[in-house]
């Protein structure tokens, strides 16, 4: 059957046949980090046009619907524009600070795709301490936040990035324990044995309430991590105009706009990777006839699809609730998600020692 | 004057806030001294949109002067007109016809809903949500339909003249307004539901921009912003007008003084036009729409004052007559100037991200303040 991994070893064989080992490497390299540019912009393209139907339709009118059919090719334009637009640096900001930071935004976000499991044995890069690599790197993405906002020589840039940092980093605490729980359960960080542990049923269903929780805690916690409301302040366009990026404009604003929306894509693979079973199609039980049509459908699009369903979650959540103030964003954090998340790890740990769960 | 760049001695944060900001609704300009996210003062900064409305006025005749303050507060464009025609049809000494009478309060009631549903939106936009915006202008657009028919107009309608109305009502407006009523009542639900009963609205609006009934009274505010407080202010019900001490309608008051106060202020008053019009649509008397007045108006020597409730709260019309075509000097008490000079008061030692919601339950009108 066709699949992404047997193209992987197609092409792998087929340029060790060619070249020697050490420039097939090189080659490979090159090939992926094409194709993690490609996804990079792809990602970008379909989640803005997604965004602004999900968004339409919840707002009852129509969305984009002039560029191509059905407005489809809307994003491809507006990328044109902001192609061309001048890219201004204001007078008295850190050149060199102002410059780099919508670099790093997306260098972060193009790392964090490299563990994950796009399909069955496709992978970048199998590491054995996938979920740690996963919360370091994204944490680094703080610094181009805050780089942004303290470069910008704007008041409005300073209060969001400053935000977004107390945000960030409060949040990281709930979505650490939340990733830890299901971490517990498989006995390992790499990604590839987590999903493999999941094969007779999501950790979702077989963790009981306790991974439920977590995973409630973990949607809540990287809808604040990826600044996206009602979690926006950093960027809270009624309060401070654009946030950290108000100075920014053309490419470098878009940058910063392509790293958000893959970061939304990132968390979610992380997120169906985890608790609802990265490619592992859906069984149950004993249903053999069930199961074996489940099978049928390729394991990139069980990733996909999942993947896409948190993204839908995270755009509802966008466009129907009113944003927090920071004092509430943060007594939510520490008050709330914090201790309840810190007390489900126990219970989550508890389970896995006594073998409470399916 | 405060410093508008910079920070201050004791280094707190001297932010602008506007004139172009999304959160103003207009060109308003507040400079805003922060310590942290805490605002410490507020001030605002008015005359980017003034247009001397009430210069214009002293040069033109009492028949002409109406459609300018159409422009003042362009959502509640009728009630101003009527304020207007009040006051001149006071110096006049006619008695306008019932029919004109009742027409004037169903335009009125109609240009509130319609002014409310468009704060209710534009204040969930400024706390974050976007999409009761839309919501909202669905409702809106319905009545602006209906204005639209009878008076040709969408937004400054200039139909109530002195004497009476511009023109009859179309004869669809019974059934348009009909129809109305029933999308209210079957949405109003929906907008309890998206937003009053959101437990991050309410504890983004509950506790908040606190305004004691006092100093709602010293601060001169009017409308729902003073009824938010518990103060008693509505002028359909104290000085009525036309034939609003025929009808049978409850002045909504609520005493915790926050922004959910004002909040539900408004929400309660858009139910009780609602009243108001039911009462109205079915019994629409015959008769003459204008009453018959001189082709060229002369108020007589002396001054007249009128006042009504828009959407905002009182809006009070003071004309000085010298006897000639056109007024010696009129004045305008508007509603949104005095409820804004009670920003600062409210403000202080909340946060930014709450400023917006207090401007959103203000329920600010940028050219009804600067005029």
């Amino acid at each position: 059957m066709w699949s992404f991994s047997k193209i992987a070893d197609l092409v792998h064989q087929s340029l060790n046949h060619t070249f020697s080992p050490t420039l097939a490497t090189i080659i490979e390299m090159v090939i992926v980090g094409v194709c993690v540019i490609g996804l990079f912009a792809v990602l970008g393209l379909v989640l803005v046009i997604m965004e602004r139907k999900v968004s339409a339709w919840i707002q009852i009118r129509l969305g984009p619907n002039r560029v191509g059919p059905k407005g489809m090719f809307q994003s491809l334009a507006d990328t044109v524009k902001l192609l061309v637009k001048e890219g201004m640096t204001p007078s008295g900001a850190d050149k060199f600070l102002f410059n780099l930071a919508p670099y790093i935004a997306l260098i972060v976000a193009m790392l964090l795709m490299a563990p994950l499991a796009f399909a069955k044995d496709f992978q970048m890069w199998d590491l054995n301490i996938g979920v740690l690599y996963v919360s370091a790197i994204s944490s680094v993405s703080v610094i181009s936040i805050l780089m942004a906002g303290w470069s910008s020589n704007n008041k409005y840039s300073l209060m969001g990035a400053m935000r977004s940092g107390a945000q960030i980093v409060s949040y990281e605490l709930s979505a650490g324990f939340s990733v830890l729980s299901v971490v517990v359960l498989a006995g390992s960080l790499n990604l590839n044995t987590i999903i493999q542990s999941q094969a007779d049923g999501w950790w979702i269903f077989k963790g009981h309430i306790p991974v439920m929780i977590s995973f409630v805690i973990f949607i809540i916690a990287v809808t604040a991590e990826t600044n996206r409301a009602p979690f926006d302040l950093a960027e809270a366009e009624s309060e401070l105009t654009a946030g950290f990026h108000t100075e920014y404009s053309g490419m470098k604003f878009a940058l910063f706009f392509l790293a958000e929306y893959v970061n939304v894509f990132i968390v979610c693979a992380i997120g169906a990777t985890l608790f609802l079973g990265g490619w592992m199609p859906f069984h149950i039980g004993h249903w053999d006839g069930f199961n074996h049509v489940m099978d049928y459908i390729p394991s990139s699009i069980w990733f996909f699809g999942k993947t896409f369903f948190l993204i839908f979650l995270i755009m509802w959540f966008r466009w129907t609730f009113p944003r927090l103030r920071i004092d509430q964003l943060l007594n939510l954090e520490w008050k709330y998600l914090l201790p309840i998340s810190l007390f489900n790890i126990l219970l989550v740990t508890a389970m896995a020692i006594l073998g409470w769960y399916f | 004057m405060v410093e508008e760049i910079g920070t201050t001695e004791e280094g707190d944060l001297i932010i602008n806030v506007g004139p172009q900001h999304p959160a103003t609704h207009g060109v308003l300009h507040l400079v805003i001294t922060l310590n942290g996210e805490t605002i410490k003062k507020v001030e605002p900064h008015l005359g980017y949109i003034h247009r001397s409305i009430e210069k214009m006025c002293e040069s033109l005749t009492y028949r002409q002067f109406i459609y300018v303050t159409s422009r003042m507060d362009y959502l509640s464009a009728h009630i101003n007109n009527h304020a207007c025609a009040l006051c001149v049809e006071k110096g006049l000494d006619v008695e306008i016809p019932r029919r004109a009478q009742v027409i004037r309060v169903l335009m009125d009631e109609l240009t509130r809903i319609a002014s409310h549903e468009l704060w209710w939106g534009a204040m969930a936009m400024d706390l974050g949500a976007f999409t009761p915006f839309f919501h909202a202008f669905r409702e809106r657009e319905t009545i602006n339909d209906i204005m639209e028919e009878t008076c040709g107009a969408r937004l400054t309608m200039n139909y109530m003249v002195p004497g009476g109305l511009m023109a009859d009502l179309h004869p669809n407006f019974q059934k348009r307004v009909k129809e109305f009523i029933t999308l209210y009542k079957l949405k109003i639900n929906e907008y309890a539901e998206l937003v009053t009963g959101n437990i991050i609205f309410q504890n983004r609006m509950k506790g908040v921009g606190y305004l004691s009934a006092e100093d709602a009274i010293s601060y001169g505010c009017s409308g729902p912003t003073a009824r938010g407080s518990g103060v008693s202010c509505d002028i359909r019900k104290l000085y009525p007008y036309e034939v609003y001490d025929k009808l049978e309608f409850d002045e909504v008051l609520e005493t915790e003084g926050d922004s959910f106060a004002r909040y539900m202020v408004r929400i309660g008053e858009m139910n009780q036009s609602i009243k108001i019009i039911e009462q109205l649509i079915d019994n629409i008397p015959d008769g003459d729409f204008q009453a018959k007045t001189k082709v060229v108006l002369k108020l007589p020597k002396g001054e007249f004052y009128s006042r009504v409730e828009t959407a905002r709260g009182e809006l009070g019309v003071y004309i000085v007559s010298e006897g000639g075509t056109t007024p010696y000097r009129i004045k305008f008490r508007s509603p949104g100037f005095s409820n804004l000079s009670a920003l600062d008061h409210m403000a202080r030692g909340s946060k930014l991200g709450d400023l917006v919601a207090m401007m959103g339950t203000l329920d600010l009108v940028i050219p009804d303040i600067d005029r």
